[in-house]
Order: C-alpha cells, then sequence, then structure tokens
C-alpha cells in the first residue's frame, strides 16, 4: 500500500492497473501530502491547534460520509492531545455553545464545506465578530478548501479504482 | 465602489477581499519567499496577498496549483481549463469561472462552450467528450461528491485514458480548494477602468 493519504485511503496498490498513472503524476501527489501537513499540522497554527484542525477535519470527511479519513484524522487528534471542546467539534451534531468562538467556526466550517456557494460577506463578519482575527480566518478557509480537494481526490480515484 | 459581480461572465473582474490582505511593508521573509518578492517584481495581487496570511499552506500550494494546471502530458490543458470552469459554477465561483473560462477561449478558440455553460449551467448541452468532462467535474464537486460509476464510465467511453481521467480529477478537486477561497473570502467586483 502506498504511503501517500489519499492513495491509501482510495485503496491505490502501487503495483496495480492505476500504478502507472500515478507514477506520472507523483510529484502531484508528493505535493498533495505536503499540503496536508501543513492544513493540519502547520508550525505557527496561528489560533487554530493542531488537534481543533484535526477535529474540524473529521468533521467535514463525517459530513461528506468519508468514515475512513475521518478515521485518519481522529488519530491525528488524539495526537494532539486536544482538549474536551476540541474533540466535541469531530461530531457534525455538535453545533458549540450559543454565539461562541467554536459555534462561529463550526457554522462557517459546515457552510464553506457543503454549500460553498452560498457564502457571503456576512459570513465572513460573523467570524471576525466572534473574535477570530483575519490570519485565523484564511487559515480556517485553507483547511476547508484543502479538506474538499483531498475529499475530492480519493472520492475520484476510487472510482477510478473500481473501473480499472 | 464598484458593485458585486453576481453573473457568469468571461470578462474577468477586480476581486475585492473580505480580510486583511498583508502588507508587503510587513511581511515576514517567509511571506516575502512565498510570494516571490524579488526587488524586480513587487507587484503581487490581493488575493494572494490574502492567502500570505497562511503562508506555510500558500507556500506549498502554488507549487501543487502550477503541476495540476500545468505539468507535461496526460488531460490537454484546455479541458483542465473545462474541469475548473465545471467547479467553479456548481461553487458559483463567478470570479474563478470567468478566469479559466477565459484561458479555455484562448486556448480553444471557441467560445461557444463557455456561452453555453454559462447561459445553461449543469445542463449545458456540449459535444461528448467535453460533456463527460464536463459532466464528471460538476458531479465530483457536490457535496458530497455524487460523481459515480456511470459518469466514470463516460469518460471511459469518450476515450480518456487513465492519465487523463487522473488529471481531470485534479483539476477538478483543485477548484474545490481554489472556489473556496476566491469565493469566500472576496467579491468580484466590475473593473475600474484606468481610463
Amino acid at each position: 500500500m502506498s504511503e501517500n493519504i489519499v492513495e491509501r485511503l482510495a485503496g491505490i496498490a502501487p503495483s496495480g492497473p492505476l500504478g502507472a498513472a500515478l507514477q506520472g503524476r507523483a510529484d502531484v501527489m508528493a505535493m498533495t501530502e505536503a499540503t496536508h501537513d501543513a492544513a493540519l499540522k502547520p508550525a505557527d497554527p496561528g489560533g487554530l491547534s493542531h488537534a481543533l484542525r484535526a477535529a474540524l477535519a473529521a468533521r467535514v470527511a463525517r459530513l461528506n460520509g468519508e468514515e475512513a479519513l475521518a478515521a485518519h484524522y481522529l488519530a491525528l487528534m488524539a495526537e494532539a492531545e486536544g482538549s474536551e471542546a476540541e474533540v466535541a467539534v469531530a461530531d457534525p451534531a455538535f453545533k458549540g455553545d450559543d454565539a461562541g468562538r467554536i459555534a462561529a467556526i463550526l457554522a462557517f466550517t459546515d457552510l464553506v464545506s457543503m454549500r460553498p456557494r452560498d457564502t457571503v460577506a456576512a459570513d465572513i463578519e460573523a467570524l471576525q465578530a466572534a473574535g477570530l482575527s483575519d490570519p485565523d480566518i484564511v487559515r480556517l478557509a485553507e483547511l476547508n478548501a484543502f479538506l474538499a480537494y483531498q475529499i475530492r481526490v480519493i472520492a475520484g480515484l476510487r472510482l477510478m479504482r473500481a473501473s480499472a | 465602489m464598484s458593485g458585486i459581480i453576481h453573473a457568469f461572465t468571461t470578462q474577468i473582474p477586480d476581486w475585492r477581499p473580505r480580510v486583511r490582505p498583508v502588507d508587503l511593508a510587513e511581511a515576514t521573509p517567509e511571506q516575502l519567499d512565498a510570494l516571490k518578492v524579488t526587488p524586480s517584481n513587487t507587484k503581487v495581487s490581493d488575493y494572494v496577498l490574502v492567502l500570505a496570511n497562511d503562508v506555510e499552506t500558500l507556500k506549498v500550494r502554488t507549487p501543487l496549483f502550477n503541476a495540476i494546471m500545468y505539468n507535461r502530458g496526460g488531460l490537454s490543458r484546455a479541458e483542465r481549463e473545462l474541469g475548473a470552469v465545471g467547479a467553479s459554477v456548481v461553487n458559483r465561483c463567478v470570479y474563478c469561472a470567468a478566469v479559466h473560462a477565459s484561458r479555455f477561449n484562448q486556448l480553444t478558440k471557441d467560445e461557444r462552450v463557455m456561452e453555453r455553460i454559462f447561459r445553461d449551467g449543469e445542463a449545458a448541452r456540449l459535444d461528448a467528450r467535453q460533456a463527460a468532462i464536463f459532466r464528471f467535474a460538476v458531479k465530483l464537486s457536490k457535496a458530497p461528491s455524487e460523481a459515480d460509476e456511470a459518469d466514470m464510465q463516460a469518460l471511459r467511453d469518450a476515450g480518456l485514458d487513465d492519465g487523463e481521467i487522473l488529471d481531470l480529477i485534479l483539476s477538478a478537486a483543485l477548484f474545490g480548494w481554489a472556489n473556496r477561497l476566491m469565493h469566500v473570502l472576496g467579491d468580484p467586483v466590475a473593473r475600474e477602468d484606468p481610463e
């Protein structure tokens, strides 16, 4: 099994029928892994801890029905030893406490991951009102955006494998 | 202040950020490096300056973007742009759609494909190969993804090989990413003419 996350979770074997196509894009696969690390485990996490990032990622994976990917992020979350409040985030049914910072982060994450077209300026203002700095808003958007990419690469590869 | 553009267009708008772009005068060495700012190149768009707020991601995303859209072999450049437009239509990223529809038009010298897509959206009627590509990109871009075995078979029936299909997956998925930055962190606004 491949060492990179998307190929592993799509069930692609390096020696299988899709191995050659993926070998031709080995640079892209390596860069994809690097973006995962930058979005989930940055050296400077700003106001979004590694545990919170992993918990949000598990939440978004679950919202997309990607249970194996959610398990990957739950493992990262456990590694990062998040607080109880951070761990709660991984459950899509949890919406946060009234009008707090986490509630704002969750509302934004659920919107951007599942209905990005409906995002408006007021959604950014809500994060600012909840106390997020502009750099943290960009970090949160990047995390969501990266996950949308990763989830679709896995979904696409899985379909390719099934029809190879 | 210019008005926000809501309709798809091939006229590339300006982009007005909803959060504060990094001020070049205050940028860290790491940010300057990721922005590729040199004494002879100090022009950086507001969009990239906004992304510089998360410099670690920006630094690795830029080469990934370039590799997926421009590397050699595999799916044609125009068809990668079609994948990008499919995602941008689903996610209603007017700015992304404008940029990548324009590139498609430049590459193909045929404006009818994008006219149909902008007029009819996901229901646009295209030739068999373009239709298979566009439909796959659209369905992969839904959340959760709605692409299925029949969509994959349609790509194979239209003559796409494994390398081409992989490039399509990557370009459509990449715009799931780009749309969630461009459409979320700012607004497309009418370009103010310098004249």
